[in-house]
């Protein structure tokens, strides 16, 4: 497998406030690459620094190198819209946008510059058929994306992200504001989604990083402790730290 | 009595107390509304006929004729006010919510429009008096526009920033994070959740505006004939009630509680409408 993203001695600050530190790690193309950690031990800002939406509020500093496909993302004047549309993102509470579950879609679809009605309509229905989504909603496609169930929203925010046909999905918590039915249904679809993209998913569920993907990084601190196949992590640790986090000690 | 007893007396008396001066207090606000209404309906309701809405006004002293060139006026002039001061409004509250947020000129422009809103009014109307009155030699019903664009500019700024400001981080990132440009996610994005709002605090300025007086006597002045052009003086609801009811004849004050009738229905309309809107929004 190659690596579609590699880390190199990655340091991001919030204003003075020294958020992640030293990071290295590579995350492999169309595999699930998930991070686990403490609360508040960067695995959500180091995401964040994936499709560098920090730069939306002043003050945030990256260090470092993250290179994508060869190129590294951190270096200024870098085209950030085309990074977002090659690095799309799925957030903890679904974000549904305020209109309907087609135009939510059509939104991303339209992104790409595609005028044609068909080829909007085809493309949506493309997405939430890849979202396991179309069969559940395709009767009231015009109704509000408010008054989906927060599953259904959640999945129809990663239709919306694939939409735009991203190279990788980051995925910040999908999960966590979801029930357990509908968490299954999610999981389900990132492993179909694997197929076509590379995935990195923060969580804080541990089984749910066991049962879905392929690395894990491990997040102390603002460090990764250990980073290796997810399966090595969950079985045999190389580092204390990490078997006293998954066996329930502390964290 | 003992003392738990007497601190549970105590506690229902300063308990009947506050609500008694919390009844009393919205009594004597709803008292005068009610009886300013009850004024204006029963002497106002009466002025009312076919003449006074498409009739001009008859010459000083004789009975009869109507208020119509002053209904066209207060609808041309609140309209072109509407035209100037709510796209700016929103524009600028734009600016505020969605660019400037916590910058320097941020603050500067919300500090400003909050002094403008509590600015009186007849110092809009002398301001647009030296602005454009003066320099161009004549009443206008444009400068009576533009006087009222003013008053509605502070109000659209301020409610389009607050409504704006309600539609959550979250969703603004969401749509960047598509790769969606600024300008796009806050037209297609952050407007549309906030678009029921922002046209309530705008039919909200429209109705202060439309019952504005002062301003108007130094800029659109009064006509008493039909007016289409802007740059001509013109009649309007509110400057005809005032100097209908400064006048001396009878039927004249009869017109003026005709026109406050009228005025206030418009306001209590728009309000009304204003209302609706929020309403199914909660909906």
């Amino acid at each position: 497998m190659t690596d579609k993203i590699k880390i190199k001695d990655l340091n991001f600050h919030y204003g003075a406030k020294q958020a992640l530190k030293n990071i290295n790690l590579s995350v492999k193309e169309k595999e699930i690459t998930a991070l686990i950690g403490p609360s508040g031990c960067g695995k959500t800002t180091f995401l964040r620094c994936l499709n560098r939406m920090h730069d939306l509020y002043p003050g945030n500093r990256y260090e470092g190198e993250i290179i994508i496909d060869g190129k590294n993302i951190l270096e200024k004047g870098l085209d950030l819209i085309k990074l977002r549309s090659r690095v799309g993102m799925v957030f903890q509470k679904p974000t549904p946008f305020p209109m309907s579950m087609f135009e939510n879609v059509a939104f991303g679809v339209k992104l790409m510059g595609i005028r044609k009605k068909k080829e909007i309509s085809e493309r949506v229905e493309k997405a939430l058929r890849d979202s396991a989504l179309w069969d559940e909603i395709k009767d009231r496609l015009n109704e509000p994306a408010l008054s989906l169930s927060g599953g259904q929203q959640q999945r129809l925010c990663i239709a919306r992200a694939v939409a735009v046909e991203p190279e990788v999905i980051l995925m910040d918590e999908p999960c966590s504001a979801l029930d357990p039915v509908a968490t299954a249904k999610i999981e389900d679809l990132m492993t179909d989604l694997k197929k076509y993209y590379t995935v990195v998913i923060v969580t804080h569920n541990m089984q749910q990083a066991a049962r879905v993907s392929e690395y894990t990084g491990f997040f102390m601190l603002g460090e990764v402790v250990e980073f290796d196949f997810t399966q090595k992590i969950f079985t045999a640790p190389a580092n204390k730290l990490t078997e006293d986090y998954i066996t329930g000690r502390f964290g | 009595m003992d003392a738990q007893s007497f601190h549970y007396m105590r506690r229902k008396f300063y308990n009947l107390l506050a609500l008694s001066v919390s009844v009393l207090s919205a009594g004597f606000g709803i008292f005068f509304l009610f009886w300013i209404l009850k004024d204006v309906i029963s002497f106002g309701l009466p002025a009312l006929n076919g003449s006074f809405f498409t009739e001009l006004p008859a010459p000083p002293g004789a009975e009869g004729g109507g208020l119509a060139n002053a209904i066209f006026g207060t609808i041309l002039i609140t309209v072109v006010a509407t035209v100037i001061g709510v796209p700016s409004g929103i524009l600028a509250g734009t600016y505020l919510s969605e660019y400037g947020r916590k910058s320097r000129v941020a603050s500067v422009v919300r500090f400003v429009s909050d002094i403008l809103v509590s600015a009186p009014s007849i110092v809009v109307g002398v301001f647009v008096y030296a602005l454009l009155v003066k320099p161009f030699g004549g009443f206008s019903a444009i400068a009576g526009a533009v006087a009222l664009s003013i008053i509605m500019l502070p109000v659209v700024i301020r409610t389009s920033e607050e409504m704006l400001k309600l539609v959550p981080d979250a969703t603004r990132e969401a749509a960047l994070a598509l790769g969606a440009p600024h300008w796009k996610v806050t037209v297609h994005v952050v407007y549309r959740g906030a678009l029921r709002g922002i046209t309530t605090g705008v039919m909200l300025a429209v109705a202060r505006v439309s019952g504005e007086t002062a301003p108007l006597l130094f800029t659109s002045f009064n006509n008493s004939f039909w007016n289409f052009d802007m740059s001509e003086p013109t009649a309007t609801l509110t400057v005809t009630i005032f100097n209908y009811a400064m006048g001396p004849y009878e039927d004249w004050h009869q017109k003026a509680w005709g026109g406050a009738f009228l005025i206030t229905a418009i306001v209590l309309c728009v309000t009304l409408l204003s209302r609706l809107i929020v309403r199914r929004k909660a909906a």
